[in-house]
């Protein structure tokens, strides 16, 4: 009743491409990171200006990425975008798709964040005389830096298993589009989707062995 | 020199200083005492303009804090202010916390900065904690280190409100001291404390704070040992 004998060999001779695949994924959510943290960051400035419409758009942003699956935001910037005439490749639809889920998560982390920073430290720096720029880049920004640290790495891993979900939008070049590319030509599934989950462990423990390395170096107290 | 002059603020609808008049002379100290919520800590901020104000004026040196083309982080450069709550930078070490501002404000070289550093923090008793975090400081040497941090900046007058009174009761004399060596070094200061002997030794003056008001102000023979309106009397009694 079980005949499903492991072919191990049929996997092994994928993990070449499959793991040129790892490189797109890596670099794709690395990729969503940059941006994400860029986007993130303005998403903060623009929840705390007077402008009430600047703030519904952040606000909107910052809940649908969190309240909704990722694999819908990805399946809408491809579709959606595509609906309206706006062709955009799997790999653009994936890298926004995550981006946009980065941001917003990653904007609520800086919000709480600098929450946990008091006013007292800007009040200091400014009683010495720098500017408000200075008392945010000097003293406000290094702390927001440690605290918002461990979120990032976390937002990073996802981000990296998030990229995962490209192939519903046709992407064959990451490395769930590698390792799907193969089973459908050997239906070895099993072990190529294992050897697959093995890869992205790797890259999940390597990021945080990194992160951990350079938070080590970075923060001093 | 210090003039202030008829100063109303409020916070929204609560008027917290009521029509303020007081005036430092160069060298002169000046303890505030008062109620909690008198105003005396929205003042101080008013002098440095870390608060705005509704109405009247301060100027130090002549210079108009609240007018428009003050240059405030240029005014603030000679006024140091000493908080409560100490207020360290967890971030940097002791050195690199009294660095920062002679750095990054007045555009020292890193040379320069740390040599002026390592005078103030041993002043302050502090040499031997150069490389310490913060973190890892007592209550009353993290005060001592933010009283080196505004000392670093070569302020005329030093603001310190109520700065030994978040320490426990046996921090608080190391700073005490620190601060009545700045006075017998002849710093301009202002000092709101609640720890009345220590004002009646170090203050020229000692001005009586309520709801907003310098309700009695005189030596401190007079207001401490002889109080003229029965509310500064009684205001004493309260706190011995
Ligand atoms: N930032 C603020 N916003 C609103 N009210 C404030 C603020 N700061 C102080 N107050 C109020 O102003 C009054 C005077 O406060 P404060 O100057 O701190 O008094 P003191 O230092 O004499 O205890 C208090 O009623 C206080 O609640
Ligand atoms: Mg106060």
């Amino acid at each position: 009743m079980f005949d499903y004998t492991f072919q191990w060999r049929t996997a092994l001779r994928a993990l070449p491409d499959m793991l040129e695949g790892a490189v797109v994924t890596f670099e794709t959510a690395a990729l969503s990171m940059i941006f994400g943290v860029l986007i993130a960051l303005a998403l903060l400035a623009m929840r705390e200006t007077p402008n009430l419409a600047t703030r519904a758009v952040a606000g909107t942003w910052v809940s649908i990425a969190r309240n909704t699956p990722a694999l819908f935001q990805i399946y809408i910037v491809y579709f959606g975008l595509g609906a309206i005439g706006l062709h955009v490749s799997s790999w653009a639809a994936l890298l926004a798709g995550i981006t946009f889920n980065n941001a917003g998560y990653l904007a609520e982390n800086f919000r709480g964040g600098l929450k946990a920073i008091p006013d007292t430290q800007v009040r200091a720096a400014r009683s010495l005389g720098m500017s408000s720029f200075q008392a945010y880049r000097l003293v406000v920004v290094p702390q927001l830096l440690r605290i918002v640290f461990y979120p990032i790495t976390n937002q990073m891993v996802w981000a990296v298993l998030m990229t995962s979900l490209g192939v519903i939008v046709g992407l064959n070049n990451d490395l769930t589009g590698v390792t799907q590319d193969y089973n459908v030509r050997t239906f070895r599934t099993f072990e190529l989707f294992a050897l697959a989950a093995v890869i992205y462990y790797l890259i999940a423990k390597l990021i945080v062995a990194i992160a951990r390395l350079l938070a080590w170096r970075l923060f001093r107290y | 020199m210090i003039e202030i002059e008829k100063v109303h603020k409020s916070f929204k609808d609560l008027e917290v200083i009521k029509g303020v008049d007081l005036t430092v002379q160069k060298g002169e100290v000046v303890s505030i005492v008062g109620g909690s919520g008198s105003g005396k800590s929205t003042l101080l901020m008013c002098i440095n303009g870390l608060e705005n104000i509704q109405s009247g004026s301060i100027r130090v040196d002549g210079t108009e804090v609240h007018a428009k083309g003050t240059d405030i982080n240029k005014l603030r450069q000679k006024i140091g202010i000493v908080f409560q709550q100490w207020n360290a930078f967890p971030h940097l070490n002791v050195l690199e916390n009294v660095m920062l501002a002679p750095r990054k404000v007045l555009g020292k070289s890193r040379a320069e900065a740390e040599e002026l550093a390592v005078k103030q923090l041993t002043h302050v008793g502090l040499a031997d904690k150069l490389k310490v975090f913060p973190g890892k400081l007592s209550g009353g040497q993290q005060q001592r280190m933010a009283i080196a941090r505004a000392l670093a900046m070569s302020p005329d007058y030093m603001l310190f409100d109520e700065a030994t009174s978040a320490l426990d009761p046996q921090l608080v004399g190391e700073v005490l001291d620190t601060m009545r060596l700045l006075a017998e070094d002849g710093m301009t200061m202002i000092l709101v404390t609640h720890e009345i002997p220590f004002a009646r030794d170090v203050s020229d003056r000692v001005a009586f704070f309520r709801e907003g008001l310098v309700h009695e102000i005189g030596p401190p023979d007079q207001v401490i040992d002889n109080p003229q309106k029965p509310e500064t009397a009684a205001f004493l009694k309260s706190v011995v």
